[in-house]
């Protein structure tokens, strides 16, 4: 009997341990949300729903909007999606349905490993070597071919828009590339010889039978790299050019939310300020939920459990 | 007429195969280039002073980043202190006991975790720890990562868990076994590879984190004596140099980013070994 008993208890104990260890994300979540909360009260309360629409930033006027963040985020988001988009995606089907066995597990790697470069380490190579060549090269040369686009018009410094949605795109790639895969491994053979079995070439099997299958697993591993891409941070700070103004060409200077933390935060010296950054970090974090959340129902609906379990 | 038409498909079968595998390189080009620029600017200036020397003061050339290597170890094991033992635990809670219900959600919610920009992590531990404490500290900086830890740590617990066949739990409590020596002695051992694997990358991904550790951690240009007290990493020193106008610290900034990847990269193939042997004994 006290056997027994003793045995309960330490099954029970290490449940209950184990539980309250499982429960903790809940706890993180919550705190996360309050911690930022009560640092925004400030704000939330002096600038109101204001605080989104407006575009003023100016810490010595005690006057904060975070309009040209969230429009250099979102912007230089979408660039990155447009890059990475088709590139990942057509990398994911090259890896399962196209290329030679033999290639298949070193290109595998080498994405993985692009995928363990730290932010910060694709910063500085941005820095050095990409924006310098964006500026002599690809800008002029984009400048001269669709200039009478207001999107690639005006000066071109290098630092730009444009140059942080590249680098967010160069790290977005990998994951989209290797959820896609696992979506795209997760079509049954059987689509595919069905197809194959009807007379299709290689790529109408691909487009017919895996493709079309596969869309809503794509579509949230797309949705999954959109919610990086709006958090990324040091690479982004390091050649968007930290200057908050709503610009239409891609070529201007920008400003992220992620960054603008980053920057300013051991600078701001009134709480005000302070403050309103800590709105701007509630602001991110309300949309990378939300848009994780998606990208997560998603990939759950369409594959179970592991499509999503990569990332 | 069929023929031509069968031609054409087959052409641009070939062809969009060939701009597959165009996308493919592209993907891996930059991977490439980064390689490519690290050895060519780090190399230089990577030197046994570098390893054992502190930063040396503008204007001075020379010096290291010896603290910095030294305070990325540290930061990592006080992160491993936090998120281990939660991670694991809570990944065990997933595998073993729960009701699908409730696991869902933990699931979703480590996975909505995953996807919190790393920036927010270090704001709210700055609220956190920082204010009351009136301090950037190593403490903070290594509370951040380990908070950043718990879900990675959980979600590939549980997975290598539901690897071990149900037999062995059974088995082990047909012989009146208690539970959770069971699951401890049995089910977590069997998986203990696997388990460390997932420790290993989620330390490889954390190592090269920079933006939890700017308003936490501080950095330091000298050695870090007590923990309360800011501390240098990696990272942190490879920002700031990156960013600075002097062409010495542009230098020292390529030495760092170069250390710093062969750190991830010796983690990585550490688990890549890892896994190779853990394949190999299940006869995959």
């Amino acid at each position: 009997m006290g056997l027994l008993s003793r045995r309960h208890f330490g099954d029970r104990a290490f449940k209950g341990l184990a539980l309250l260890m499982a429960l903790s994300v809940f706890a993180l979540i919550v705190l996360i949300g309050l911690e930022l909360w009560s640092g925004s009260h400030l704000a939330l309360q002096k600038f109101g729903w204001r605080f989104l629409s407006s575009s003023g930033w100016d810490p010595v006027d005690e006057q904060f909007g975070a309009l040209p963040f969230i429009f250099g985020t979102l912007v230089s988001s979408v660039v990155a999606l447009i890059i990475a988009v088709p590139l990942s995606i057509a990398t994911a089907l090259y890896l399962t349905e196209l290329a030679p066995l033999w290639l298949r597990q070193p290109l595998i790697l080498f994405i993985e490993l692009l995928a363990a470069v730290p932010s910060v380490i694709l910063g500085l190579w941005g820095i050095f070597v990409m924006v310098p060549w964006l500026r002599e090269h690809l800008f002029p040369a984009l400048q001269s071919a669709l200039g009478f686009l207001p999107l690639f018009q005006g000066p071109i410094y290098g630092v730009s828009v444009l140059a942080g949605g590249i680098i967010i795109a160069i790290m977005i790639v990998p994951i989209i590339t290797s959820v896609s895969r696992e979506i795209l491994r997760s079509v049954p053979g059987l689509q595919r010889e069905a197809a194959y079995a009807l007379g299709a070439t290689r790529w109408e099997v691909t487009r017919i039978a895996v493709l079309s299958y596969a869309k809503k697993g794509l579509f949230g591993a797309v949705i999954l790299g959109l919610g990086r891409a709006l958090g990324e941070t040091m690479a982004v700070t390091m050649v968007i050019g930290n200057r908050p103004e709503i610009a239409a060409s891609l070529f201007a200077p920008g400003y992220t939310m992620a960054s603008v933390i980053a920057n300013e935060f051991t600078e701001a010296t009134t709480d005000i300020y302070l403050n309103a950054l800590f709105e701007i970090g509630l602001v991110l974090l309300g949309l990378t939920i939300l848009v994780n959340a998606a990208a997560q129902l998603l990939l759950k609906t369409f594959g179970g459990p592991g499509v999503a379990r990569q990332h | 007429m069929d023929g031509a038409n069968h031609n054409w498909r087959n052409f641009k079968s070939l062809l969009l195969q060939g701009i597959a595998c165009a996308c493919a390189l592209c993907v891996i080009a930059p991977l490439g280039l980064v390689f490519f620029h690290l050895i060519r600017s780090g190399v230089g200036s990577l030197n046994l002073e570098f390893f054992t020397h502190l930063p040396k003061p503008v204007g001075e050339s020379g010096g290291g980043m010896a603290n910095a290597i030294v305070g990325t170890f540290m930061l990592l094991g006080l992160a491993a202190l936090i998120g281990v033992p939660v991670g694991v635990l809570g990944g065990v809670y997933l595998s073993e006991y729960g009701w699908s219900k409730l696991n869902w959600w933990i699931r979703f919610s480590a996975d909505i975790l995953n996807g919190v920009p790393s920036i927010i992590w270090g704001i709210v531990v700055y609220a956190l720890v920082v204010v009351p404490v009136k301090g950037f500290s190593a403490w903070a900086g290594g509370i951040a990562l380990g908070m950043m830890m718990i879900p990675l740590i959980m979600r590939t617990t549980e997975e290598v868990l539901l690897l071990v066949p149900g037999g062995y739990r059974e088995a082990a409590l047909a012989l009146g076994i208690a539970q959770w020596r069971t699951i401890v002695q049995i089910v977590v051992r069997t998986a203990l590879k696997g388990i460390i694997t997932g420790i290993l990358l989620a330390l490889a991904r954390i190592s090269g984190e920079t933006a939890p550790l700017l308003f936490t951690a501080f950095g330091n240009r000298f050695w870090n004596h007590h923990l309360s007290d800011p501390i240098g990493a990696l990272p942190l020193q490879i920002f700031s140099y990156a960013i600075s106008p002097y062409d010495d610290w542009h230098r020292q900034a390529w030495a760092g980013a170069l250390v710093l990847l062969l750190l991830i990269a010796a983690i990585n193939v550490t688990v890549r070994v890892l896994t190779r042997d853990r394949f190999s004994a299940h006869g995959r």
